[in-house]
């Protein structure tokens, strides 16, 4: 970064504006800090959530029904989520989807007489938290991409830099701490809403020291027609799927058959889908509860019900995954000190082990972790007082920043490193239906890209967003391939077709991390926690 | 991808520019918005949603509409009801209520597996 043209403080930065950094900065303005939002697109519209809408984990404070909201799906996560965290999360998002209703006056429907919570309509849901920040005095940069974290001498985060793409100028922001809330990572593979999602923030986190967790559970697909974004894998609960001349594809489903689908996908090319198994109700109820549902449909003249349909699995990463930046403590601190995380960007598998945590789970997640995370980083700043303001800062960025040197980079080095990733990362036959036999000279490519972005990758200030952007891409893959090539078992959504079965030993979260050279260990700290309630 | 900026329904505000997550758009010099980057487009239909007068038209595609396209005729998306409809559905805008008041799905069971072709019939 050479000028910078726009000087800011604040004592909370929050990065992203989608669910967890809005939260973020409600708790954070609400505990007296000054908080600025930078959203790399627009706070309100950026995010799968705001296109998308979403369930909410919403569950009444009866002991039965936690009970049963807690174990319906530990089996599935295989038994890798911690009780005490899902219960403060199923708490946090009571509260929260309360406060909503009364104080952002969200239009909750009425069924029974009774505000309905157990969902939230994206676009409706991201408009009011904008207007409930922006009443809580939060300031909002929009289009204004972090480029880096900036640290002081030992390390603590203080401050970002970053670029604002419409304005065609550089900016830094001093701060007491930061928030990461930047999605999770889904390798602009236009899913609905996703393609901001691009795993910046991990890259950040990992330049500043913090390790991941959960990243062998990224290979989450959505359903969507052919040739289309909107991703809603629910509705696909209904549906029948057929082989191209028509005949049923058995074994194939939304749930529990989708690697079938994939499976026909790259044999065939071709699979079909009709949404037969609705009655007339439940497709009235479809419409009103999910009208972005129907905008692919209506516009390309299909009708769901009584058509067949192509369809395409469209990849979602750790969007839908549960993986991301591990999280030491209850306030949602990283292991750097100033650098908190939450939603998508940081691990889900306290809540969802390693099973999908898309829609329900992840939107709980992130409204708690953002709560959290907004309390425990404007409690950060107040207690480094004034001196915050002094520290020598220093960018902590390497790729696409700081060239190594050695090799300049030929070519036009995002492109390259996007190219791997469609290659290595999309490919079912690769992230999904995995082998470790595909995943090692997937991995190596993926390490080969990236150390030649290292020594020699750099762009205009203009272009630097995009280039760090592919370079987080990168770096997210071999964390993930890392990880999963390390589990040589099928647990949760980590499946191996070379270890189909699940190894009873690896009842263990793995933590990875490291840039240049990755590496992979099991979580250390044994937890009473993860004991399953019997 | 968004394929239409009505130059007859579009009232200058910019909010398209503002409000799209990818930076699509660019101002136009006669107020106009110009779509500058159709391939950042990832179809998510925000800035159709978001624009006051209904002048943009987002198609159900995320690749570019062929030439020819329906979907790229403004006379046929206005025509058919199609400009302006997830609005409408959103329940945005002047008097109407807002569609999140409707939003309950159905209740989702069990995900179906289709059963193989002789067992079906």
């Amino acid at each position: 970064m050479t000028t910078t043209a726009l000087d800011l403080t604040a004592d909370v930065v929050i990065v992203g504006g989608g669910p967890a950094g809005t939260w973020a900065a409600l708790t954070a303005a609400t505990a007296g800090a000054d908080v600025l939002l930078l959203d790399k697109g627009y706070c309100g519209t950026s995010g799968p959530t705001a296109s998308g809408g979403t369930g909410v984990w919403y569950v009444q404070p009866e002991p039965a029904a936690r009970e049963k909201a807690m174990a319906s799906r530990e089996a599935l996560g295989g038994y890798l989520q911690d009780r005490r965290w899902m219960a403060r999360v199923l708490d946090q998002t009571y509260e929260n989807m309360d406060r909503l209703g009364a104080e952002a006056r969200y239009p909750f429907p009425v069924v029974d007489g009774r505000a309905f919570k157990g969902g939230l309509q994206g676009p409706e849901y991201m408009r009011r938290m904008r207007s409930w920040i922006r009443r809580a005095g939060v300031r909002i940069l929009d289009h204004s991409p972090v480029t880096e974290l900036l640290v002081d001498a030992a390390g603590t985060v203080a401050g970002v830099h970053g670029h604002r793409r419409q304005h065609h100028t550089g900016y830094r922001v001093r701060a007491g701490a930061v928030v990461l809330a930047t999605g999770g990572c889904a390798f602009l593979s236009k899913a609905l809403g996703c393609d901001v999602a691009t795993g910046d923030g991990a890259l950040y986190a990992a330049e500043a020291g913090a390790a991941m967790s959960g990243m062998e559970f990224s290979n989450a697909y959505g359903i969507a027609p052919t040739f289309t974004s909107v991703t809603k894998t629910a509705y696909y609960g209904f549906a029948t799927f057929f082989q191209q001349d028509g005949t049923p594809l058995a074994g194939a489903g939304s749930q529990g058959g989708r690697s079938v689908i994939a499976a026909e996908l790259l044999r065939a090319g071709t699979v079909l889908c009709q949404i037969d198994q609705a009655t007339p109700e439940q497709q009235a109820q479809m419409r009103s509860g999910q009208p972005n549902f129907f905008l692919t449909f209506d516009r390309l003249g299909i009708n769901p019900f009584t058509d067949k349909f192509p369809v395409t699995l469209l990849l979602e990463g750790t969007v839908r995954g549960t993986g991301g930046i591990q999280l030491v403590d209850d306030d949602c601190a990283t292991s750097v000190p100033g650098l908190y995380a939450a939603g998508d960007a940081a691990t889900r598998e306290l809540i969802c082990g390693g099973f999908t945590g898309g829609g329900s789970h992840n939107s709980a997640w992130a409204m708690s972790s953002g709560t959290w995370a907004g309390g425990g980083a404007a409690r950060f700043a107040t207690a480094l007082g004034a001196s915050a303001l002094r520290r020598r800062l220093t960018g902590a960025g390497g790729v696409a920043l700081r060239p190594t040197g050695g090799a300049s980079y030929g070519g036009d080095p995002g492109a390259e490193a996007k190219d791997v990733l469609r290659r290595q990362v999309h490919p079912y036959d690769k992230n999904y239906l995995r082998h470790g036999d595909r995943l090692r000279p997937a991995l190596d490519e993926l390490d080969e890209v990236w150390a030649r972005l290292r020594a020699g990758a750099t762009a205009e200030p203009a272009a630097t967003p995009r280039l760090r952007q592919a370079a987080a891409m990168v770096a997210h893959a071999r964390w993930m391939y890392t990880a999963a090539l390390a589990r040589t078992e099928s647990r949760g959504m980590a499946r191996r077709q070379d270890f189909p079965g699940l190894d009873p030993a690896q009842r263990r979260r793995l933590t990875v991390g490291g840039l240049d050279e990755i590496w992979v260990r099991p979580e250390s700290a044994a937890r009473p926690e993860l004991a399953v309630a019997s | 991808m968004i394929e239409v900026v009505s130059a007859s329904r579009c009232v200058t505000c910019d909010v398209c520019i503002a409000v799209c997550p990818t930076d699509v758009f660019d101002a136009g010099t006669d107020g106009i918005p110009v779509i500058a980057r159709q391939g950042d487009c990832q179809t998510c239909f925000m800035c159709e949603a978001h624009c006051p007068a209904d002048a943009l038209f987002v198609a159900p595609l995320t690749h570019p509409a062929p030439p020819g396209s329906p979907f790229r005729d403004e006379e046929h998306v206005t025509r058919t009801g199609l400009l302006g409809s997830y609005r409408r559905e959103l329940g945005w805008g002047r008097g109407r209520k807002p569609g999140a008041r409707n939003a309950v799905g159905p209740e989702l069971g069990r995900a179906r597996i289709t059963p193989a072709a002789a067992e079906s019939s």
